[in-house]
């Protein structure tokens, strides 16, 4: 998954390393360091009184929720939510028909400067939000919900077909995402819905991966085999008895994978796969301004940029959060 | 030399534990893991550690060598070795002291060695660092293979630590540890995890070099039979106390802590059988890691406790005249009052009468499985009968074949073509998928770990409501009733129903998974180690209840078990797999008094036993052979000590009937087994 | 190992032939004539036709797909719609430039990421660990064109230390190019060193919990020497993947740094060729890269294979 893979060592999804399947993820973001032994001790005291594993669990949200990490990204989140669904209602001023004198630097009237054509670059940025908001969360939504159920299919049944779906996984993975994303929406057309089909069907193979891992390990254990001793079916398997149980890295992988999406339709719209001009979305912003930073003009392109970076950073602290939290528990 | 501090003559001790406390802190909070720990080792002595887990006998270990976890500390106390204290050592202090005074040896030697170093250098370094020269080390480090008994050390040196079986790699971690000459050894659970056979065999060297290197052994086993056998002195430990000490035979024959008399009643042991009486538990549960317990420890689950244990410290009380023996006890004196309550109930199991027909029939039963295009026969040609309400317990070691027995009796795993397992005479499908509800109703399975077993999402009362529907076709509200009447059957209250399975104990949890394996009424239950996940105390119970659920439901078990008590409490007859293959069949009574297969003959005389009764009659050599490559004749004659040159390497001997019901694979006839065996015992 | 080298080339064979099909398939998925939309709607007929003819998109697509398979394994990608040229003849010059770029920036992460990946492990969870995770963590989550952009500005207007335009004159030499490549070179660091971080990280941090690292302690052994001589040969294994798979990826990430910076590498070869729906083109940088992944994977599971005897032994059994 090209560029976009970057972000959190997710060792499950790399090829064909034997040392990587030891190394989990955890290593990288817990932070509890109970040792093999103690751990194990503390595992096997047998006892474990009802109302301070509850405890423990209630614990876990608040620590997620003491995590500054989690509350500055859900707040940055929030912020160009509210600025996506109100747009140019809450824009100091129009974001396409607003005209001003061009290139102004940012000042008291104009916080971020105008652009090119003189329009405000703060109601645009505020307002170039929305394409990027809507469309991110459904092609992850999207590619992952595809995703576990290839995973699932792959994990529990195993054998030639897994084989053969691995290798259909691992051929994705060299594809470079971005590129045929690129060929895809130039020539399907830059809607909504065709990023959001493409963003879904390049992280299916990536998100399956993950699930299969997770299914496999949980395909033998014998709860998997007592229900296979009274006869359920693979589908009731698969989707009541291993799903829950895999929920974890599920909710894990969505979070990534937004964080993922946002990067790759920022990076598709900079690229001029995505809403064209006079559209302030940010990609397009930066598409349209980069070219006269070299004249000294930078709040152009700064401001649309810097919004695509706390965006991604705003999701990937949450991603990270809601990852140390479930996997410590 | 003891847990009262006062008269610990600290300055000659190989390793002396003073008033040692350990917290390790957790999500921020400490917890108390070791709560004044006190005891030493004299030169040349071995102490044993027992207790059953989080007790806190690893961490004492640990922090004997200094090398807690990042999150543990030591918050008081002192370990002086050969009269250094530890606790206030510079770090390169340490690093001297760890390579010249002190060694370890853990569990799992396949991890305790780089993975990706050859044998030799990691054994080189290891004198290296005493400031040996290459070639000198190099020379050291094959003598100390040979040390520890490693017949080509050239060839072993030339090795990764995985190529090595695990019996081979706790040797060579045995001679790392060794390599300088250290004055005191840590063992911990240097056996746990190996196989019975190999397990003898480690036991049986550390006994020797100890002798051999004089170097005091501090050794950590939840299995009190080692102890027994390896210890001078041993003691008790219960959630980070010690609350017993005194030279093993007498602690062992003679306790004086109502938990170290609750701990060995509840073993099997003496040969006692589930027609004679129940096994004792001890009541309550094992404290949680750092809870609060402010006087006694023990004092929750003690039948002696009263307002006294409740509020005071429990007093350092010696125990005889010669000043080895302590028990941390109020009412020492009270103790007999224990021995005496000894439950004699019978569980009112009779030993299944020729009479009872017979449920289930295996014949010419074969198991292969193919590997990287390699036949790899995991079970061959097994025949087998279970009457009604009879239990059969399978034994043997990792490799034997008897976890795919059970698989391949329920049909996870379809037999080979041309065997068949019958039903009350009817000959069912091979696997599970197609077998008819009625059939899988009739066999079900009860799993060794019962956190693997039950899933984990789900409540007690969904697992069980499922299986209760799924199997008898019974649902909605007459379910849910019959769901409670399990669950009350098996003594799991109302309560217990809404939890999910990581709100249970271990011993809880394992009772779900009965409950749940008994939902339908079963014919045969089959029980793959379904104690060995759990802790003494807690085996007793859930042994109890299998028990009584015989009893009652008339049930017939297919019992899987490494240990050899708790198929001898059990089990009215015993089948012992090699390899795949049944090796000897025939009635509890006769499997344990003998005549012998000579590899059950083997598996008898490993077991250390806690009763410090005479266990050495046969060693075996070498390791299990890999399936896929089975030896010839025989399949276990390259191991025998009894073996026939020139017949057993030729033939394999056939399952022939030596007494009634009593069948062996052996050559060697019976008489003359019977009197080899009783020559040596 | 010879066999586990030959079985680790023939799965790259069958993913490379999978990789092809399935750039085979998209490529085709996408309706209409391709004379047409190259031509332009006010093309003749004739034309069109002709066109169609000579690029072959008239024949029966299974001849199509076979061709297209040959020339993935022939390493000759046909002619470019938009110029007629050989499609090689467009993109090795362009994919030698990028690769001078990529090598750059790998010249400079690699160490700086695992040096910085072992501090942060030997201080888990302390300040600095903190800094280096979460530095990591942003900037790699940052698009490179925003790093490149951010960066062109301060580096190259503002402080004018490199040069707006990569694209370096014709016959500089290697030192001289540096200038020209550097500030792209950096963008790309800056999105890399994150992840190689703290992969590296968290493989030691298991080297250090290990039961071999406490064993070499228990030894007598320091610190560093358990780091040395005990770790770091195991816990690297992950960190090499993951810098192999970089290499494949980093090709997504470089278009927008070229774009950026107009560095006439594969990425802006690729981007004009969407532009122009140069499909041949497209076709040939997409298995190029495919190619370029696989090889990459492929040494970095030879170098594991060399490190770890595990696999290099067990496998070949």
């Amino acid at each position: 998954m090209s560029d976009s893979e970057k972000f959190v060592p997710k060792p499950e999804e790399i090829v064909s390393t034997p040392g990587a399947d030891m190394l989990v993820s955890h290593t990288t973001l817990t932070t509890t360091t109970i040792p093999p032994t103690t751990q194990a001790e503390i595992e096997l005291s047998g006892v474990v009184q009802v109302s301070e594993r509850t405890q423990a669990r209630r614990e876990n949200w608040r620590l997620i929720l003491r995590r500054p990490a989690f509350i500055i990204g859900v707040f940055i989140v929030l912020v160009w939510t509210v600025c996506a669904i109100f747009g140019d209602r809450i824009t100091p001023h129009s974001p396409l028909d607003y005209r001003s004198i061009p290139h102004l630097s940012p000042r008291a009237s104009f916080p971020f400067g105008t652009d090119e054509q003189g329009r405000d670059v703060l109601s645009r940025v505020m307002a170039g939000s929305r394409d990027v908001i809507k469309v991110a969360p459904m092609g992850a939504l999207l590619g992952v919900f595809l995703g576990v159920i290839v995973g699932m299919v792959m994990g529990y049944f195993g054998g030639w077909l897994d084989n053969v779906l691995s290798r259909i996984v691992e051929a994705f993975l060299a594809l470079p995402v971005l590129l045929v994303a690129l060929l895809a929406v130039t020539t399907l057309g830059s809607s909504s819905g065709v990023v959001i089909g493409v963003v879904a069907a390049l992280f299916t193979p990536v998100v399956a991966r993950t699930v299969r891992a997770a299914v496999l390990a949980e395909r033998d254990l014998d709860y998997v085999t007592s229900a296979k001793l009274r006869g359920e079916s693979s589908a009731f398997v698969m989707f009541k008895e291993i799903l829950p149980n895999v929920s974890g890295p599920i909710i894990v992988e969505l979070t990534v994978r937004i964080g993922y999406a946002v990067f790759t339709v920022a990076t598709l719209s900079f690229l001029g796969a995505g809403p064209q001009p006079p559209s302030p979305d940010w990609g397009a912003q930066v598409s349209e301004a980069f070219r006269v930073i070299s004249a000294g003009i930078w709040w152009t392109t700064f401001f649309p940029a810097a919004a695509i970076a706390s965006l991604v950073i705003a999701v990937n602290l949450i991603a990270d959060s809601v990852q140390s939290v479930l996997e410590a528990s | 030399m003891s847990i009262a501090s006062a008269s610990a003559p600290s300055t000659t001790a190989a390793l002396a534990l003073e008033d040692l406390e350990v917290v390790y802190t957790v999500r921020g909070v400490d917890r108390v893991v070791l709560r004044g720990v006190s005891f030493s080792i004299a030169p040349g002595e071995a102490y044993g550690l027992v207790g059953e887990s989080g007790c806190g006998k690893s961490t004492t270990a640990y922090a004997a060598l200094r090398y807690l976890p990042r999150n543990g500390k030591i918050v008081s106390g002192r370990v002086l070795v050969a009269g250094d204290d530890v606790t206030s050592m510079t770090t390169s202090q340490l690093q001297r002291f760890r390579a010249t005074e002190a060694s370890m040896v853990y569990q799992d030697p396949a991890q305790a060695m780089n993975p990706s170093v050859k044998i030799g250098r990691q054994l080189v370094e290891s004198f290296t660092l005493l400031g040996q020269s290459k070639s000198d080390a190099q020379t050291s480090a094959l003598e100390a293979l040979r040390r520890v008994r490693i017949a080509d050390p050239v060839r072993v040196m030339d090795r990764y630590p995985f190529q090595l079986s695990g019996g081979m790699q706790q040797r060579v971690v045995i001679a790392m540890a060794l390599a300088c000459d250290p004055k005191l050894l840590v063992l911990d659970e240097p056996t746990t995890g190996l196989d019975a056979t190999v397990e003898a065999e480690v036991l049986d060297l550390v006994r020797v070099l100890r002798k051999e290197c004089n170097a005091a052994v501090l050794l950590i086993a939840h299995n009190l039979g080692i102890i027994r056998s390896l210890c001078d002195r041993v003691g008790v430990m219960y959630a980070g106390r010690i609350v017993e000490e005194g030279p093993s035979h007498q602690v062992f024959v003679d306790p004086q802590h109502p938990y170290t008399v609750g701990l060995l009643r509840s073993l099997p042991r003496h040969g006692v059988r589930k027609t004679e009486r129940a096994l004792a538990t001890i009541p309550g549960i094992l404290p949680l890691i750092g809870s609060d317990l402010p006087t006694c420890v023990f004092v929750d689950r003690c039948p002696l406790a009263d307002d006294t244990c409740r509020n005071e410290v429990p007093p350092v009380v010696p125990v005889g005249t010669d000043g080895l023996h302590f028990t941390r006890c109020h009412h020492p004196d009270r103790i007999p009052e224990l021995i005496e309550a000894l439950p004699d109930i019978p569980i009112g199991i009779l030993a299944p009468s020729d009479a009872n027909p017979e449920v289930l029939e295996l014949t010419h039963l074969s198991k292969t499985f193919r590997q990287r295009s390699v036949n790899v026969p995991a079970l061959v040609d097994v025949d087998l009968q279970l009457a009604e309400g009879e239990t059969l317990g399978i034994v043997g070691e990792s490799g034997s074949g008897k976890s795919t027995l059970a698989k391949t009796i329920l049909g996870i795993e379809s037999a080979d073509d041309g065997g068949t397992v019958s039903l009350d005479g009817n000959a069912v499908a091979p696997n599970t998928s197609s077998r008819s509800t009625d059939d899988k109703r009739a066999m079900q399975m009860v799993f060794q770990n019962p956190d693997s077993a039950l899933n984990r999402s789900w409540s007690v009362r969904r697992i069980l409501m499922r299986s209760v529907e799924k199997l008898t076709g019974i649902k909605g509200d007459e379910a849910n009733k019959r769901v409670e009447a399990l669950a009350a059957h098996l003594r799991l209250t109302p309560r217990h129903l809404d939890l999910k399975p990581r709100q249970l104990s271990g011993g809880l949890k394992q009772r779900v998974a009965i409950a749940r394996a008994f939902a339908g009424d079963p014919r045969i239950v089959v029980c793959d180690e379904p104690t060995s996940a759990l802790d003494v105390s807690v085996q007793a119970a859930i042994l109890n209840l299998l028990a009584d659920l015989q009893a009652e439901e008339k049930t017939s078990y297919v019992f899987i078990t490494h240990d050899m008590g708790v198929v001898r409490y059990l089990a009215d007859r015993i089948a012992v797999m090699y390899l795949g293959r049944i090796q000897e069949v025939g009635p509890t009574d006769d499997v344990f008094n003998g005549p012998n297969h000579p590899y059950t003959e083997a598996l008898l005389s490993a077991i250390p036993s806690v009763d410090g009764e005479p266990t050495s009659r046969i060693r075996l050599e070498g390791e299990i052979p890999s399936p896929a490559n089975p030896p010839t004749g025989c399949v276990f004659h390259p191991r025998c000590p009894r073996v026939i040159a020139g017949v057993c390497e030729v033939t394999e001997p056939p399952l022939l009937e030596v007494a009634p019901g009593h069948a062996m694979r052996c050559h060697i006839p019976i008489e003359k087994l019977r009197r080899l065996q009783a020559k040596t015992e | 190992m010879g066999r586990y080298l030959l079985r680790r080339l023939a799965s790259a064979v069958v993913t490379l032939w999978l990789l092809a099909t399935i750039v085979f398939l998209i490529v085709n998925v996408i309706p209409g004539d391709v004379g047409r939309r190259v031509l332009g709607p006010f093309a003749l007929k004739e034309d069109v036709a002709r066109f169609n003819h000579q690029i072959g998109t008239d024949r029966p697509l299974i001849n199509q797909y076979f061709t297209s398979i040959r020339r993935l394994f022939t390493l000759d990608f046909g002619d470019s719609y938009q110029t007629q040229a050989a499609v090689s003849k467009i993109i090795f010059p362009a994919l030698f430039r990028s690769g001078k770029l990529a090598l750059l920036a790998f010249v400079i992460t690699i160490p700086i990421s695992i040096a910085a990946g072992i501090f942060a492990a030997r201080r888990q969870d302390k300040v600095a660990d903190r800094v280096v995770v979460n530095t990591g963590l942003a900037t790699s989550s940052i698009p490179e064109f925003v790093t490149a952009a951010v960066l062109m500005s301060i580096f190259c207007v503002h402080w004018k230390l490199g040069h707006v335009f990569a694209n370096p004159p014709a016959g500089t030499s290697v030192f001289g190019q540096l200038p020209y490549l550097i500030t792209p070179a950096l963008a790309m660091v800056i999105a890399y060193f994150g992840y190689i971080a703290r992969m590296s990280r968290a493989g030691v941090i298991q080297g250090l919990q290990s039961d071999y690292a406490r064993t070499a302690s228990m030894k007598g052994l320091s610190g560093g020497q358990v780091m040395r001589r005990h770790i770091l040969r195991n816990a690297l294994a992950p960190t090499i993947t993951v810098i192999s798979v970089q290499v494949g990826y980093l090709f997504g990430g470089i278009i927008g740094v070229e774009k950026v910076f107009n560095y006439a590498g594969l990425g802006s070869t690729m981007l004009s060729a969407v532009v122009s729906k140069d499909v041949p083109v497209l076709q040939g940088a997409v298995l190029l890269v495919g190619i370029v992944y696989m090889v990459s994977t492929l040494l970095a599971d030879v170098l594991i294979a060399f490190l770890n005897p595990r696999v290099r032994l067990e496998r070949s059994r």
